[in-house]
């Protein structure tokens, strides 16, 4: 059942690259690795014994740049069930006017030795920026409006769990396509997959020219959900909008808010899916977030730990001289 | 008058007004030329430059810099620049301005363009004629278009009445917001917040209507797309007193050059689609476009080793503002006259100054010129005050040989014998 783009070679050459700062430039079956690497860690984390030394001695920067609670949690719990010295840098985004000392700040994390750095920032390209100053493996947890690519791989390892192919999948992202760096690498990753992206705004809300990421772009989202194997709901960014993009929260839920009325619309299996924050009863309502056997919100977060330990695991095999890694 | 010995630059292809290239030799007196022409020799204790056969031209004439980089404009072959308000603090006041004014001398001349709008506001219109006696030639609305369009027409006539241009910034603000890039592919890939290019045309429509209801002089420093360019096409069509400049970013690159959040490749306006970027090419052939200017903006690391939104957008280009202009001779969008009346004559004109061209009387401000040179840009050896350039590591050809600012040497360079 494997499709050929998802074989990948033994040891190092299946993931080449020293950091992940986005899916773009990712193959599909580099994707396909990390995916697979996971499912070890979705196992062990179903155990009530959760730790594993794999990253024992290591030490793991979150620098988190912009205030962030599921993610930053997340990629600490991932470090730490590997064994890992994790610190957590949060910066309030108050006190460092953003960009001014993102430089420093990044030699001062490269002279502690750090084995990995986690960093979040606010502003699309800083987490490629820092990548090319350090001398370890950074990994984006999310970047301005750019990329969120552990979110999207967190995903698919979800999609891949339940729906086990992607091959023809259609899969509708609704919401603040324009904000959002989740949208962006979920685009990415799901079209190279071989699912069909569609994505779902109001035009002030829909990034200009996206068809040519190879998705179709829908302003109705009864149309958009009619036969949708996966739902996927993004919530309103009002912290970056300037200016009125939409008249108000009541208003967007008339036209794109996900209820059990509209879920009709897609196909009868299909998967609910949300990144959080969620903004019940604005983009999605309570009794479609809490379906059991259809809404994915809280594996998402499952997967999420699974995943980041994968990707936490994978990238630092050079440095632990793997065998095959070096 | 000048108490340096009269100057005569002899063996040289003079590039004369209307474009034809003639041999001979060029004599100057008094920081003015005194004799153009095949005929023309040194006389006793001129100090002689020998052309050695390289091309003449008048020096180039830059208008809308954003710092006077007197070591990159030399090395371009940049004798005059009007220099933006946007200074710190802003020349909005007559004293500002007259200091500005003197900075340059005696190589260099600055010509100031007093603020429109006190402190750059937008609001409330500056002290202009008292600012042009201090100095300034023109007004300029800085960096920012001036949003409200009673202020925007109370300008025009205001500066029109005391016969000066006003150079605008086109891009409607309210449309622009944050953006830092065209919308389009590449802005949606990197997640840019980008603004459609539309709002330079929507910004070049009122100014235009405006300045015709004013019967005012307009300059648009920087036109930088399809529809931008049709509309000044238009208005000159029917007699509006419109110009429009451009620097060579906007011929050279597309917003394409933003890959990987190149922060060099931060400008304002933002970088276009590669439409936009023929229509500029397209637009400099047939005359629509009447000034090319470097917009020299150096920005060290502080301003340009940040993430893309943080960085400050601008580009060192006095020493690339010739060969790049030079590449669209050799493409045949243009010849070599039209090339220096977008460098030298055209803004020279535009700001009153009879200097921009090879002809007696005018003040004697001429370059050296080996078109052909070949050299490469590289950012950490440039002589602007910082090497913000999209256009490092790239090979040009190009380069001033010789430069001399009112009749006076300023730089010449060995040349190798062939």
């Amino acid at each position: 059942m494997t499709s050929p783009e998802y074989i990948y070679p033994e040891g190092g050459a299946a993931f080449p690259h020293r950091s992940l700062v986005g899916i773009a430039g990712l193959a599909p079956h580099e994707i396909w690795f990390l995916l697979d690497e996971a499912e070890q860690w979705v196992e062990l984390n179903r155990n009530a014994q959760k730790r594993r030394e794999v990253l024992s001695g290591l030490t793991i920067i979150n620098a988190f740049f912009e205030n962030s609670t599921r993610t930053l949690l997340s990629f600490e719990i991932a470090g730490k069930r590997l064994g890992a010295d994790v610190v957590n840098m949060a910066v309030a985004t108050s006190s460092v006017k953003k960009g001014e000392t993102l430089i420093d700040t990044a030699m001062t994390l490269n002279a502690m030795r750090a084995d990995a750095i986690v960093i979040r920032h606010a502003s699309s390209g800083a987490v490629q920026l820092i990548a090319d100053k350090v001398d370890c493996p950074v990994l984006n947890a999310g970047d301005g409006q750019h990329e969120h690519p552990t979110q999207a791989l967190l995903d698919a390892l979800t999609i891949r769990h339940a729906k086990r192919v992607f091959n023809g999948l259609r899969v509708t992202i609704c919401g603040d396509i324009l904000h959002s760096r989740v949208a962006r690498s979920n685009i990415l990753c799901l079209s190279s997959l071989g699912a069909e992206v569609r994505v779902c705004a109001p035009p002030a809300l829909m990034p200009t020219d996206i068809e040519r990421m190879n998705v179709q772009v829908f302003h109705d989202f009864d149309a958009a959900l009619k036969g949708a194997d996966v739902v996927m709901m993004l919530r309103l960014q009002m912290e970056r909008m300037q200016g009125q993009f939409i008249p108000s929260p009541r208003e967007y839920r008339h036209l794109y808010g996900l209820s059990l009325e509209r879920l009709e619309k897609a196909e009868p299996d299909a998967l609910v899916m949300h990144p959080g924050p969620m903004n019940r009863g604005v983009e999605i309502e309570s009794d479609v977030a809490d379906l059991v056997g259809r809404s994915q919100i809280t594996t998402q977060v499952e997967m999420g730990v699974a995943l980041r330990m994968a990707c936490l695991d994978v990238l630092t095999r050079r440095a632990r001289k793997l065998e095959g890694w070096s | 008058m000048s108490s340096h010995a009269p100057l005569t630059i002899a063996n040289g292809r003079l590039l004369l007004p209307g474009g034809t290239i003639e041999t001979g030799a060029l004599r100057c007196e008094g920081g003015f030329i005194t004799a153009v022409g095949p005929d023309v020799a040194a006389q006793p204790g001129d100090t002689v430059h020998d052309a050695a056969g390289k091309l003449v031209t008048p020096g180039l004439v830059d208008i809308g810099v954003f710092e006077i980089d007197k070591p990159a404009f030399h090395f371009g072959g940049i004798t005059r620049a009007a220099v933006m308000p946007d200074q710190n603090p802003p020349l909005d006041v007559p004293a500002r301005v007259r200091f500005a004014a003197q900075s340059g001398k005696p190589d260099f001349w600055v010509h100031p363009l007093a603020a429109a709008t006190k402190d750059l506001g937008g609001e409330s219109l500056a002290e202009i004629a008292l600012m042009r006696e201090a100095g300034a030639l023109a007004v300029a609305t800085g960096r920012q278009w001036i949003g409200d369009s009673g202020t925007m027409l109370r300008l025009l006539q205001y500066a029109g009445m005391l016969g000066m241009v006003v150079i605008a910034h086109a891009e409607d603000a309210g449309i622009t917001g944050n953006a830092v890039a065209t919308a389009g592919e590449m802005a949606t890939r990197l997640g840019l917040p980008s603004a459609p290019s539309e709002a330079e045309a929507l910004a070049i429509a009122r100014d235009i209507a405006l300045a015709e209801l004013a019967g005012a002089a307009i300059h648009f420093r920087k036109v930088t797309t399809a529809a931008g360019l049709d509309l000044v096409r238009g208005a000159k069509q029917r007699g509006v007193k419109v110009t429009a400049g451009v620097s060579p970013a906007y011929f050279m690159l597309s917003d394409l050059a933003m890959a990987e959040f190149r922060t060099f490749a931060h400008l304002s306006p933002p970088l276009r689609s590669e439409a936009d970027r023929q229509a500029v090419i397209a637009a400099v052939g047939d005359g629509t476009i009447d000034v090319i200017t470097s917009s020299h903006d150096p920005r060290g690391p502080e301003d340009k080793r940040l993430p893309f939104t943080d960085s400050a957008p601008g580009m060192a280009g006095a020493e690339t503002l010739l060969p790049l202009t030079l590449n669209l001779v050799r493409d045949g969008v243009i010849d070599m006259g039209r090339a220096f009346d977008l460098l030298a004559a055209n803004p020279a004109k535009l700001l009153g100054v009879d200097a921009g061209r090879l002809a007696v009387g005018a003040e004697a401000d001429i370059a050296v010129v080996d078109p052909d040179r070949p050299w490469i840009v590289d950012s950490d050896k440039m002589a602007a005050s910082a090497g913000n350039t999209p256009f490092d590591k790239q090979p040009v050809q190009g380069r001033v040989l010789a430069l001399f600012k009112g009749g006076v040497t300023v730089r010449t360079k060995k040349t190798k014998p062939a």
